[in-house]
């Protein structure tokens, strides 16, 4: 049943709190070196649905398989919270921006690094006497971070705090940072949220580079209609916690229930999103 | 621009003329209230044992008086201007002259410290009162790295350290161990007991965790005090060994360390051991300190005190890095445990009550959290300034409290309110408090 291509198989994934249910049975599948993109009005589950796969909230029910490029399977649902992100490399970034805004560009880049440094630094052993084995892992990660750097523009502001930085530099630096912990999938919440048209398609541009060239697929959460509709070739569409569409930008579009779920012809509801949702 | 700013100052400083009168006016009624019995009724004891007041109003109405000019004074000229003093504007020449001069101060303390002994080796009290400073500045590194770099309140550090002194003084006791033996174990028991308490708070952050740690630290001490059997109850442990120079006892006799290298016998040589062996101590703390910054889990801690979600997310083990953060941070307070127990020869719980935890606590926060000049230069200057002021004991508590208000207005991360970045790419640039104040615990 499943193709060699599909990294991330999501079926019949339930998530409820008390009464309220907050995704209802929803499958669906990612493919790898892809952008598959969740939309859907606000409240309609889909940061739900990203914790579960990240770790944050553990499924009611269902299973979500990920399938690393080795053939390695994972069931992210029965993974504990920060080994996800450890032995899974599926890697996040938030909807509010989530640094450590005390610590330079360079230190957030190093933390996201931590887990292949401890290693390295014998688990603090090695490192505490300066052991060339760890000082040339250092160096390595200070290479990568230097490479992530230059790919998001933010080179120059590497020993500037991260607080300090404006929130366009901000929301690629999380991207920057999910990127240097190598992740076979990359979660992002909203990159587009408050960003001008200008640095909207620069994103869009180093996100279609990062699926294609660097091999990394991603999943996407965006408001951003013309964002989501450009780089993704997939969407799902949710509301209410269910699955509404599932197909190519060009499908989902056309679909009569996702216009009616965004223009709330049916259910007058919604002015939300009502010029994203228009093509 | 600047001229601008100084005559809008001096505009609004006019026109505050009736709100500084009213300031200085409300501020003049609470001193009042304050102060109408605590100074202006004075109880004495009468001729048949009954209570006699007396009414000192001269006295309150002149406190009264001088509350109510200070307010005036403080807010006709200042309040405009303390706004902005508080962020200080100085000149990036003045700054790089001072950085320049900050640098050296490390080193110079660092000297300083070491010709102690010889500079007043005569001085019995300041030798002592030296190694007190030196066993609180190694306490306040110690608990830096629970409470600057991985930002877990904790108000029972004294737990630890009556663990360190307790395993010391029984071990030594009862084993006949020597020093070097019984000091790395006491540090290790306290990182044990380190992990023992960071199990059960995981889960808590900020206000709760100080509650609870503060239970633990009071906890540790009860049992201390009616674990009779074992560790002696209130009457304490004496006769805890002294320490010997690598075996050779600091004694008159024949074998001791005097007549082994043939000068003749003093008290003061081992006031100065206890000294160089408490600056050693410190001295690898604040080294251990400095290197774990710049290892993983070093950085772990600060990203676990700046963002513990986004730690998370990045595959980092948190509960791993909340235990070593306790455990390493145990185990100095342990060592500086172990250390109290052989100086003193006698170790009762009466040590290690909360207010040890306060003061190590005030430490670490005036000195700026996270910054280890900064803990050094607050050591000093409490347990020094506690010292200074003995003679004063009324007056102590009260000139504490006003030096703490002074520091919480002024410099309200601590002296040292800028944090070192651990790498760096091209330029180390130190990260001004305003970016870190944005993290609230």
């Amino acid at each position: 049943m499943t193709a060699p291509d599909i990294l991330l198989d999501v079926r019949h994934l339930t998530m409820r709190f008390g009464g309220l249910v907050a995704v209802d049975n929803l499958s669906f599948q990612a493919r790898r070196g892809q952008i598959t993109a969740i939309i859907g009005p606000n409240g309609a589950g889909k940061t739900t649905v990203f914790n579960c796969i990240t770790g944050f909230y553990r499924p009611t029910e269902g299973m979500i398989r990920l399938v690393h490029p080795d053939g390695t399977e994972f069931l992210l649902e029965r993974l504990f919270d920060f080994r996800i992100a450890e032995k899974a490399r599926v890697n996040r970034t938030f909807q509010n921006i989530r640094l450590f805004p005390g610590m330079t560009v360079l230190e957030n880049l190093l933390i996201a690094q931590h887990n292949a440094l401890m290693r390295a630094s014998g688990y603090t052993f090695f490192g505490l006497f300066g052991l060339p084995v760890y000082t040339k892992a250092e160096r390595a990660a200070v290479e990568k971070a230097r490479y992530w750097l230059d790919r998001t523009g933010l080179l120059d502001r590497a020993d500037d705090p991260a607080g300090s930085l404006p929130y366009g530099a901000q929301r690629r630096l999380e991207i920057a940072r999910a990127l240097c912990a190598d992740p076979v999938l990359l979660c992002l919440d909203e990159p587009a949220a408050g960003l001008n048209p200008r640095e909207s398609d620069e994103l869009s541009e180093l996100l279609r580079e990062i699926a294609s060239a660097d091999g990394t697929s991603i999943l996407l959460i965006e408001h951003h209609m013309h964002v989501v509709m450009e780089i993704s070739h997939h969407v799902v569409v949710l509301d209410y916690g269910q699955k509404i569409s599932d197909g190519t930008p060009e499908v989902v579009r056309n679909d009569p229930r996702v216009i009616a779920a965004y223009l709330g012809v049916e259910e007058e509801e919604v002015d939300t999103a009502i010029e994203g949702a228009a093509p | 621009m600047s001229v601008e700013i100084a005559r809008e100052t001096q505009k609004s400083a006019r026109f505050d003329f009736v709100g500084a009168l009213w300031d200085a006016a409300i501020a003049a009624f609470v001193a009042f209230g304050l102060f109408s019995l605590i100074v202006g009724l004075r109880t004495e004891q009468g001729s048949t044992g009954q209570l006699v007041l007396f009414p000192r109003p001269e006295l309150l109405f002149a406190l009264v008086g001088v509350v109510f000019a200070g307010r005036f004074v403080v807010a006709l000229f200042f309040r405009s201007g303390l706004m902005s003093t508080r962020h200080t504007i100085v000149s990036p020449a003045m700054r790089r002259r001072l950085d320049y001069v900050g640098s050296f101060v490390g080193v110079f303390l660092l000297l300083f410290a070491l010709a102690i002994p010889f500079l007043f080796y005569s001085d019995r009290y300041l030798l002592d009162l030296a190694i007190l400073v030196l066993t609180y500045v190694m306490l306040g590194w110690g608990l830096n790295i629970v409470v600057g770099l991985a930002g877990l309140l904790d108000l029972g550090y004294v737990a630890f350290y009556a663990v360190g002194a307790y395993s010391y003084a029984l071990l030594a006791q009862n084993f006949g161990w020597s020093f070097w033996l019984c000091l790395p174990l006491a540090g290790i028991l306290a990182a044990f007991w380190g992990i023992l308490l960071g199990f059960p708070v995981l889960r808590l952050r900020g206000d709760y965790l100080a509650i609870v740690t503060l239970a633990f630290g009071e906890i540790i001490r009860l049992v201390l005090l009616n674990w009779q059997d074992f560790t002696g109850g209130p009457n304490g442990i004496s006769g805890i060994p002294r320490p010997s120079f690598f075996g050779l006892p600091f004694t008159a006799n024949d074998d001791g360390f005097a007549a082994y290298f043939g000068i003749e016998f003093d008290p003061t040589h081992r006031v100065v051991f206890l000294f160089y062996l408490i600056l050693a101590l410190a001295l690898i703390t604040n080294f251990a300190t400095i290197r774990l910054r710049r290892l993983p889990v070093g950085r772990a801690w600060e990203a676990m005190r700046e963002d513990e979600i986004a730690c998370r997310s990045l595959g980092i083990n948190t509960t791993n890095t909340k235990l070593t953060a306790f455990a390493i941070g145990a185990m100095f307070g342990g060592f500086a445990g172990g250390f109290f127990a052989t100086r003193q020869g006698f170790i009762s719980p009466e040590s290690f009550v909360f207010m040890e935890s306060a003061m190590i606590v005030a430490i670490v926060v005036l000195g700026g959290m996270g910054s280890q000049i900064g803990v050094a230069v607050a050591a000093v200057v409490m347990v020094g300034g506690f010292e200074l002021f003995r003679e004063f004991e009324q007056f102590r508590m009260l000139i504490f409290g006003l030096a703490m208000v002074a520091i919480m207005v002024w410099r309200p991360r601590g002296l040292v309110a800028h944090r070192s970045p651990s790498i760096f790419l091209r330029q180390k640039k130190e990260i001004p408090p305003e970016v870190l104040e944005e993290v609230q615990r």
